[in-house]
C-alpha cells in the first residue's frame, strides 16, 4: 500500500493544480456533508415520529357505536345502541386472534361542573370506567400504586386511579393520596393509583393526567348504565391481519344488534395498525428520498472527480509514456490512476463525513443545552454503519471515477504519448 | 542480437498513408556499436521506435535476442522494454517530480526492487556519470549534459542487452556531446549493444558502424574510420 513512487506521482499533480484539486475535492465533500446532515436529520424525523408512538400497541383497533344508517328487521334508520359487556365477553372467546380486549365508558362532569371533591377541594375531570386491559394496548405511567385490576372488576369495588393532575387539584402537595378517599359525583371512591401520560403521545380522548379511571363494573353500577358499553380498544396478536379482524368483529356485532349486514357506518371504527403503517411507510420514503439526492449529489461530486482525472491523464500523458518506454505495464498504469481517484473521492468524502457528523453532534449539543424536547434535533444522529456504508460508496465510486481515464491512458500506444508535447 | 528481415511500416494518418520503411534487412550482434543516419524524414527515428517495440511494423519479421517481436501483449511489451532495453532520448524525458537518483532507479521500481535497493544501485550509476553529489537534485536543477548522462544511468541500470538513443545529443553542445559519447563508447565496452540515431557527422564517426537510411531502406554501410584505426592500431586519441 505505502508505495512512496505512487504517492509522489499523485501528490504532484495535486499539488501543481491547487485550485483544481480544492474544487474537485469540495464537489465530493459537498456531496457527502449533504448526504450526512440529511441522514442525520432524517434520523432525528424518524426518532420523533417513533418517541410519539412510544410504547403504544401497535397492532391494534378502536371500535365504537354509531348510529345506524340503514332500516333493518323493522328498526328505523339513525338508530341508537351501544355494545354490551356480553359482546366483549364473546368477542373475547370467539376470535383467537384478539390478544386483549378493553371496553371503556366515559362521563364528564356535566357541562364542566365539578364532579370530583375532596373536602374542600374539587375539580372537574373526566372519570373513565374500564378494564385493566386497556393498560396493555394504551399503556399509562403508573407513577405510585396501581391501575384497576380484575378483582376490581369482578367486586364492583369502589377504586379510582387518578392522573397526576387530578392528584395536585384534590391533595396537597406532600400528601399521599393512596389509600384517601375521594367523592366522585357524590360517592366515595378509595385512590389506588396515580397515573400519567405514558411513553406514547398518542391520545385517545381525554388527557390522562385529568382523568379518573375506576373500575368498568363499577362505573356501570353507579351511573346506572347497565351493561352498557361504549368503546372498545383491540389489540390483535403479531401474525394476525388486524384489518381482517375488524371485519369479523363488525360482521358479529351488527348479526348481535340486529344491524344490516352492509350498514358499514353503524360500528365506528380506527384501524392504528393502518395508521402506523402508512407513517412508517413515510418515514421510509423519506429515507430512500435523502439517499437517492445525497447520492445523486455526491454523483455529481464523483463525476467532478472523473473529469479532473480525465484532465490530469491528458497533461500526464508525455510522463505516462516515458513510464512505458521504462517497462511500466498498463495494469501499473491504471492502477496509479484509479488510486488517485479513490484517494481524491475517500479523502475529501471522509472531510465530508467528518463535518457532517460533526454539524450533526453540534446541533444536538446546542439541542440538549437550551433544553429543547423536540426529538427531531435532540435526537438527530448518523450512525457508525451509515457513514461506513457512505464511505464504502465513496470508494466505489472512486474505482468507476478513475476507471475511465485509466482506460484512457492506456489506450494511447507508448509511442504517441512519448510524441505529445 | 537484433534481426530484421523484410520490415515495412506505414503511417496512416486520415486517408493518406506513408509508407516510411520499406523493407528493411538489418542485423546487429551483441555488443555492438551502431549509429544510423539519413536525412530528416528518411525514417530513423520510426526504425528506432520499432526496435524499442514502442511502436509496431507491418510485414517482415523483427527478432530481439531471438525471439519474434510480433503481436505482443502490452504487457509483454513493457517487460522485454524493461529487461533488455534501455532508451535515451533527445529531450531526456526525465519525470519531472523525481530527483535524479529516483529518476535512475524507476526501471528497477518496475521490477519490484525495493526502493531501498533501487537507489543504492541508482546512486553507484550516477557516480560512475559523474553525478553523485546530484543524485537529489530535481531534473529542473539540472544542465543539459547532466540530464543527459542521468537518463544514460536510468537506460542502464536494468542491465539491458541493448541501449537505443534517438539523437542523444541533438540538444547537448558540442564539447558535452562528445562527452556523452565517450560515456557510450565505455558503456559498450562492457558488452551493451548500442544504437544511436544521429544526422552529425562527428557522432557517427564515433561509433563503430556506420548505417545510412534512405526513402525507407538501408542505402549503405560502413565500418566507421576510427574503427578501422583502431583495428589497425594507428589512430591515436
Ligand atoms: N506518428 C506519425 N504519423 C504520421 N507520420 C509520421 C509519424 N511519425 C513520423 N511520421 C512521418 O514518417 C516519416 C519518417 O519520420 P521519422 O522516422 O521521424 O524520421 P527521422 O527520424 O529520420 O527524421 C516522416 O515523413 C514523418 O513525417
Ligand atoms: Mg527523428
Amino acid at each position: 500500500m505505502f508505495d512512496k513512487e505512487k504517492w509522489q506521482e499523485i501528490f504532484s499533480s495535486l499539488k501543481n493544480n491547487k485550485m483544481r484539486t480544492t474544487l474537485t475535492v469540495f464537489g465530493v465533500f459537498w456531496g457527502i456533508f449533504m448526504l450526512i446532515i440529511m441522514l442525520g436529520l432524517g434520523m432525528g424525523f424518524k426518532n420523533m415520529i417513533q418517541e410519539g408512538f412510544g410504547d403504544f400497541a401497535t397492532n391494534s383497533l378502536l371500535i365504537w357505536p354509531q348510529q345506524t344508517t340503514k332500516a333493518y328487521k323493522g328498526f328505523p334508520r339513525n338508530r341508537r345502541y351501544m355494545f354490551t359487556n356480553e359482546d366483549v365477553q364473546i368477542i373475547k372467546e370467539k376470535f383467537p386472534e384478539i390478544e386483549f380486549i378493553a371496553p371503556k365508558l366515559r362521563a364528564f362532569g356535566s357541562e364542566g361542573a365539578n364532579n370530583a371533591t375532596r373536602g374542600t377541594k374539587t375539580g372537574a375531570f373526566s372519570v373513565e370506567g374500564t378494564f385493566p386491559e386497556y393498560n396493555l394496548i394504551d399503556p399509562s405511567k403508573i407513577t405510585s400504586g396501581r391501575f384497576v385490576n380484575n378483582v376490581d372488576i369482578k367486586e364492583y369495588k369502589k377504586v379510582a386511579v387518578i392522573g397526576k393532575h387530578v392528584k395536585d387539584v384534590l391533595f396537597d402537595k406532600d400528601e399521599n393520596p393512596i389509600g384517601e378517599y375521594i367523592k366522585i359525583n357524590g360517592i366515595y371512591f378509595k385512590v389506588v393509583g396515580v397515573l400519567t401520560k405514558g411513553a406514547s403521545n398518542i391520545s385517545l380522548g381525554s388527557d390522562k393526567d385529568r382523568s379518573i379511571v375506576i373500575p368498568l363494573t363499577t362505573f356501570q353500577k353507579v351511573y346506572n348504565r347497565g351493561n352498557e358499553v361504549g368503546f372498545c380498544a383491540v389489540t390483535a396478536v403479531k401474525e394476525a391481519n388486524i384489518a381482517l379482524v375488524q371485519q369479523k368483529i363488525n360482521t358479529f356485532l351488527r348479526s348481535r344488534h340486529s344491524i344490516a349486514p352492509d350498514d358499514e357506518q353503524a360500528v365506528g371504527g380506527f384501524n392504528l395498525a393502518k395508521e402506523f403503517k402508512k407513517i412508517f411507510k413515510m418515514i421510509t420514503g423519506i429515507g430512500i428520498l435523502i439517499w437517492i439526492v445525497g447520492t445523486a449529489t455526491l454523483l455529481a461530486g464523483v463525476i467532478g472527480v472523473s473529469n479532473i482525472m480525465l484532465v490530469v491523464v491528458k497533461e500526464r500523458t508525455k510522463e505516462i509514456g516515458i513510464q512505458r518506454a521504462l517497462g511500466a505495464t498498463p495494469f501499473k498504469i491504471m492502477n496509479n490512476i484509479i488510486t488517485e481517484a479513490i484517494f481524491l473521492t475517500a479523502s475529501s468524502g471522509y472531510m465530508g463525513i467528518v463535518l457532517g457528523v460533526g454539524v450533526i453532534e453540534l446541533i444536538k449539543m446546542i439541542a440538549n443545552s437550551t433544553g429543547s424536547d423536540n426529538p427531531f434535533f435532540t435526537h438527530a444522529g448518523v450512525n457508525l454503519n451509515v457513514a461506513l456504508m457512505a464511505l464504502f460508496i465513496l470508494v466505489i465510486f472512486g474505482v468507476f471515477a478513475g476507471f475511465i481515464p485509466a482506460k484512457r491512458a492506456i489506450s494511447i500506444k507508448p509511442i504517441d504519448a512519448l510524441r505529445d508535447e | 542480437m537484433i534481426e530484421l528481415k523484410g520490415l515495412h511500416k506505414s503511417y496512416i494518418t486520415g486517408n493518406n498513408k506513408l509508407h516510411v520503411l520499406k523493407g528493411l534487412d538489418l542485423t546487429i550482434e551483441q555488443g555492438e556499436l551502431v549509429s544510423i543516419m539519413g536525412s530528416s524524414g528518411s525514417g530513423k527515428s520510426t526504425l528506432l521506435n520499432v526496435l524499442g517495440i514502442l511502436d509496431s511494423y507491418d510485414k517482415g519479421h523483427y527478432k530481439l535476442n531471438n525471439t519474434l517481436m510480433s503481436n505482443l501483449t502490452e504487457k509483454k511489451a513493457a517487460h522485454y522494454r524493461n529487461n533488455m532495453i534501455g532508451f535515451v532520448f533527445q529531450s531526456f524525458n526525465l519525470i519531472s517530480f523525481k530527483n535524479a537518483m529516483e529518476n535512475v532507479a524507476l526501471p528497477l521500481y518496475y521490477q519490484g526492487v525495493s526502493r531501498k535497493k533501487r537507489n543504492k544501485i541508482a546512486l553507484e550509476y550516477l557516480d560512475r556519470m559523474g553525478l553523485k553529489n546530484w543524485a537529489d537534485h530535481m531534473p529542473n536543477e539540472l544542465s543539459g549534459g547532466q540530464k543527459q548522462r542521468v537518463a544514460i544511468a536510468r537506460s542502464m541500470i536494468s542491465k539491458p542487452k541493448v541501449i537505443l538513443a534517438d539523437e542523444p545529443t541533438g540538444a547537448l553542445d558540442s564539447t558535452t556531446s562528445l562527452e556523452v559519447m565517450d560515456l557510450f563508447r565505455e558503456i559498450n565496452k562492457e558488452g551493451i549493444t548500442i544504437i544511436i540515431v544521429t544526422h552529425e557527422k562527428d557522432i557517427s564517426e564515433r561509433t563503430n558502424r556506420i548505417i545510412y537510411l534512405k526513402d525507407g531502406i538501408i542505402e549503405s554501410e560502413f565500418i566507421s574510420p576510427r574503427k578501422i584505426s583502431e583495428t589497425v592500431g594507428t589512430y591515436r586519441n
